[in-house]
């Protein structure tokens, strides 16, 4: 119901200003309620401004849309806009001028003095130059916990990692899977860095992901974090589930304890009605360290030579920066939205402790900023694995991981 | 073979010409231009996009004093030549076989094709032996076999995926027959996963088999069986001993026809399992997509599917000398 | 390749029907026959009753009882209402779009190929038969190594994700299996015929429209069969050529169904799973042992 209503809006809005309408199909990766609910934002303001937004949305996951869109920029068919991760997907293709220039679109509106914090901007430049809008702030560095499900089991809500992992057999005497996990290979592997990151320390992290510290990974502190995360294994037995939202789901509705996902989980939580505090509990940096990474999504504009469509696509790009659609799109989306300087006291208690957190500076670089996606895919396939298949010991795919950190570009 | 010298020849059966230079298209700049094109590049280190072979950059001199004067003249000559730093030699394939995902892949398909092969072969034989000994609704029969060959393996993956589904499908109603501790939930556990994409691909392909079998079966001589009728020999042993053998060629062909349809096996994997749990319904295929198209890196995605022809050619090679080697040209 | 090309009267059982009904050997034949149709109906009888239940009848029930309550709710939503990401109107956008890849595909593919058996059978001009046989091992080879390659020259030539590109895509891979079999029932044909004509004066085009297209129409007819029902269930080729709005059906479907918001719902992904095997469904049922003889010369394709 809510897509048709969507769609309908759309439309009232293209046809209320026919004349100087400029199509520009967009692409991007946001399907689950709570995306499609925010992306449906910026469709909204985009028509609002007089143009159409044609809806490119690819199902699955970044990893069934990212070649997709990829491919047709390479192909000579781009579409006007697209979602990606900022950091090295689209090194490449920027690289071979496949994409718009917004320098002169950024140094106009003083990009840099507003987007908090600046690493996301850094993010999108390359030599110099800007080739992508960010829109937005996620952290993987979340635990999701059901209230439901620690009620029916009789005890407290965790408020850390080691609680979590204690509470979990009383969670399975009830019949409640302790860890929800889909089977997505970004899934697992994601959820490795947020236990890192938590029971290693940021530092730790940063010396593997960034400098490629093949020592580091043999370490006795990755050495603590492979067992944390082998013995975690069987904490998500029982779920058998694919999508990450449908791991969110299991928590919402209490048949599982908690969640290691980043918070665009929390859109799911508020499409279901849910109240941070009352009905979940969300712990930053798993309890142990409060912390947030700034990876998140950021829109490029492929290259075009039809002025109209370039017009169209500087027109957008400054309309995700502004501060109105900023505000709509990131309540809905569950993130943190990109400039420091915008109002969010309707934001609910998760992403407060997340805005508090960023203010305080206690931040992160992103995976995808320092891992070209030929490696990233290489660590999501061995951790995947190591997940699933319980016979792979911890000190073997510690061997693997160093050995794949090792021929890192 | 007639000699052809005359002028004319070139514009001889020029409509014919005209007409099959589609064909010609096809086969020179497909299959034999780009299966060249993805080799070479199997050797390069082109990531997202191909890397040029040779660039100006590649070129180097180097000059080189002549230690001979000749009349006081000081002399220098270069030394020209180019290192390519696109070419990385066989690097992608040595990572190829070192990668866990594809050697898992390689296992599956091995463990798939085998039990593939055996069972639509067996069954598919069954079925048609049973089909021939005429019987009432032979058209019924054929008919239902059949049906599922003509359905897309996305329909056929996401139908077993369902049926397979531990919370509604089979494993809930045995215990719902009182079975309590009954598991079969073949798609959730990587031990048993390609068994489960192996029943939903056994249930679309042996239909076909047996329609291949059965025409096998139509071509053997009636005398035969008055034959062994007359001697006295068992049905099942004449099947053993002297029709199976006749049948020899089609069962090599329909044999070859499988192995190289399983070798590229993918959309039914997509549908079901899309290569889980973990990693343990992964099939060579999905590993070239994935690496030519999500890992951004289009060298090792193609030293993957140079290692996918190859296995078709060790099939193929052998057949073609098997069934034409020897033997005139139609 | 003869021994793929089935001879389709060969099919046809031979001898008088049996009389006697009940006997042993007779109930071990029909008992496997049975058994072994039963487990090829499960699936379309599983996909068809979970499509006519609510979903609380679905969380209830199994999945083999038929429904209590027939409702029709979930069909209307696969072809009409159900999401991917924004766009929620259904498969419908995907069955249209399956149309437009289908009909000109299969027309184009049949066509050239139709030309080049021809061409193949009656005028073999010098290094045809080198052509040919590049042709039918190309059938073999994996798509895996050609779909790359085939991107880069679509975008050269300005058709990458355009339905014309995929026309191309579907025209290329036809050809082998396509070509063998028209050349294979062309040189079936009487020679004399083809002579007679020459004799009279008709040339190539005139001989091929006026004596050797009227004598094929079954075999146009198998090459139709195989091309609708290939190209309709075409996944791979999809995914890669198109741009999301112009997805054939079957990408479509599989997007509806691993796209999931909230709970999934079973009763819509089998409805639209059926939606999706409808029309290769009709065109089997329809053409019944046509079908055989399409899909034996069709196993090539893989």
């Amino acid at each position: 119901m809510k897509c048709r209503f969507l769609i309908a809006a759309a439309l009232a809005a293209s046809v209320a200003v026919p004349a100087t309408a400029t199509e520009l199909e967009v692409t991007h990766w946001w399907t689950s309620g709570g995306e499609a609910a925010a992306v449906a934002e910026f469709a909204k303001a985009f028509n609002a401004g007089g143009d159409t937004w044609i809806d490119g949305a690819i199902a699955g996951s970044g990893g069934v849309a990212r070649p997709i869109i990829v491919s047709r920029i390479i192909g000579g068919e781009p579409m006007g806009a697209t979602q990606l991760n900022h950091g090295r997907q689209a090194e490449e293709l920027i690289e071979a001028g496949l994409m718009t220039d917004l320098t002169d679109l950024a140094v106009k509106e003083g990009w840099a003095d507003f987007v908090n914090p600046t690493s996301l901007l850094d993010a999108c430049t390359v030599d110099g130059r800007i080739y992508c809008a960010p829109v937005n702030i996620h952290s993987w560095q979340w635990i999701w916990l059901s209230h439901a499900a620690y009620e029916k089991a009789g005890v407290p809500v965790p408020t850390n990692w080691d609680e979590f992992t204690a509470s979990a057999p009383a969670l399975r005497a009830v019949g409640v899977v302790p860890l929800a996990m889909g089977q997505q290979s970004w899934q697992t592997s994601g959820a490795f860095g947020v236990l890192t990151v938590a029971l290693a320390g940021p530092e730790v992290w940063l010396k593997v992901v960034k400098d490629k510290d093949v020592d580091t990974v043999m370490g006795p502190a990755y050495t603590a974090v492979f067992e944390a995360f082998g013995a975690a294994r069987q904490l998500s037995d029982g779920a058998d589930i694919q999508d990450w939202n449908q791991a969110t789901n299991m928590v919402i509705t209490g048949q599982a304890g908690g969640q290691i996902m980043g918070d665009w989980a929390q859109g799911e939580f508020q499409v279901a009605n849910q109240v941070a505090g009352e009905d979940y509990t969300c712990l930053p940096g798993l309890g142990v360290n409060k912390i947030i990474s700034t990876g998140g999504d950021a829109f490029y504009f492929p290259l075009v030579d039809d002025a109209d469509i370039k017009a169209a696509q500087l027109r957008m790009a400054s309309q995700l920066m502004s501060k109105e659609v900023q505000v709509a799109f990131n309540l809905k989306k569950g993130s943190l939205p990109i400039r420091g300087d915008v109002d969010l006291s309707s934001a609910n208690d998760c992403m407060k402790q997340g805005l508090e957190i960023l203010a305080s500076g206690n931040i992160l670089p992103d995976g995808n900023q320092h891992l070209s996606p030929d490696t990233n895919t290489q660590l999501e396939d061995l951790m995947v694995e190591f997940w699933n298949d319980k016979s792979i010991t911890p000190a073997e795919v510690q061997k693997g991981y160093a050995s794949i950190i090792a021929d890192a570009d | 073979m007639e000699k052809a010298s005359r002028p004319s020849q070139l514009f001889r059966n020029l409509s014919a010409k005209f007409a099959a230079i589609p064909m010609v298209l096809t086969a020179l700049v497909i299959f034999v231009g780009c299966t060249v094109w993805s080799f070479v590049y199997s050797f390069t280190r082109s990531k997202l996009l191909p890397k040029p072979l040779f660039t100006t950059e590649d070129l180097f001199s180097i000059p080189m004093p002549t230690w001979l004067i000749k009349d006081g003249s000081f002399d220098v000559y270069y030394i020209t030549g180019f290192v390519t730093k696109s070419f990385v030699g066989m690097a992608q394939y040595d990572r190829l076989w070192s990668n866990s995902r594809w050697l898992t892949s390689i296992e599956n398909l091995a463990l798939y094709a085998g039990f593939a092969l055996v069972f639509s072969l067996v069954v598919g034989f069954i079925l048609a032996a049973f089909m021939d000994q005429k019987i009432r609704f032979e058209n019924t029969f054929r008919t239902i076999y059949l049906y599922p060959y003509a359905m897309s393996a996305i329909i056929t993956g996401l139908v077993w995926q369902w049926i397979l589904n531990p919370t509604f499908g089979i494993e809930k109603i045995v215990r719902g027959w009182g079975f309590e501790n009954f598991e079969f939930a073949p798609l959730q556990n990587p031990d048993l996963v390609m068994f489960g994409i192996l029943i939903a691909g056994v249930w679309q392909g042996t239909g076909f088999i047996m329609a291949l079998m059965l025409a096998g079966l139509r071509g053997i001589d009636e005398d035969i069986w008055k034959a062994s009728r007359i001697d006295g020999i068992p049905m099942w042993k004449t099947y053993i001993k002297v029709v199976i053998p006749m049948m020899r060629p089609v069962f090599v062909t329909t044999l070859v026809l499988i192995t190289a349809g399983i070798l590229k096996v993918y959309d039914l994997v997509v549908a079901q399992t899309n290569g889980g749990p973990g990693l343990s319904s992964q099939v060579p295929a999905m590993y070239v997509y994935s690496y030519l198209f999500t890992a951004q890196n289009l060298g090792q995605g193609l030293a993957a599917s140079t290692m996918m022809l190859l296995g078709v050619l060790i099939i193929l090679i052998p057949w073609t000398i098997i069934e034409f080697g020897g033997k005139e040209k139609r | 390749m003869t021994a793929i090309d089935v001879n389709i009267e060969a099919v046809e059982p031979r001898g008088t029907k049996p009389k006697k009904v009940l006997s042993n050997r007779n109930i071990m034949v029909y008992g496997v026959l049975i058994v072994a149709a039963i487990y090829y109906l499960i699936p379309l009888y599983v996909m068809i009753m979970t499509s006519v239940k609510g979903m609380p009848e679905i969380r209830m029930g199994n999945i083999f009882s038929p429904p209590v309550e027939i409702t029709f709710e979930p069909w209307v939503k696969a072809w009409a209402h159900a999401c991917t990401g924004l766009n929620c109107d259904g498969l419908s956008r995907g069955f249209w779009n399956s149309v437009m890849i289908t009909v000109p595909s299969t027309i184009i593919s049949i066509l050239i190929a139709s030309v080049n058996g021809y061409a193949l059978a009656n005028w073999k001009f010098k290094g045809a038969n080198v052509f040919f046989t590049i042709l039918i091992f190309g059938a073999f080879i994996p798509y895996q190594v050609l779909i790359y390659p085939i991107v880069l020259l679509l975008s050269q030539i300005g058709l990458y994700t355009k339905l014309a590109g995929l026309v191309i895509v579907h025209t290329v891979f036809g050809m082998p299996i396509l070509t063998l079999l028209f050349r294979n029932y062309f040189i079936s044909l009487p020679e004399e015929l083809f002579k007679a004509a020459r004799v009279d004066g008709a040339a190539f085009w005139g001989i091929f429209i006026k004596i050797m297209l009227p004598m094929s129409l079954p075999i146009f007819v198998v090459a139709i069969i195989l091309q609708v029902t290939g190209i309709w269930n075409d996944f791979l080729f999809g995914v890669i050529y198109t741009k999301p709005a112009n997805y054939p059906i079957t990408v479509q479907l599989n997007n509806i169904v691993n796209s999931v918001q909230g709970v999934k719902e079973y009763n819509v992904n089998m409805a639209a799973t059926m939606l999706t095997a409808i029309v290769p469904l009709v065109v089997y049922f329809v053409s019944g042992k046509l079908f055989v003889r399409g899909i034996a010369a069709g196993a090539v394709k893989g």
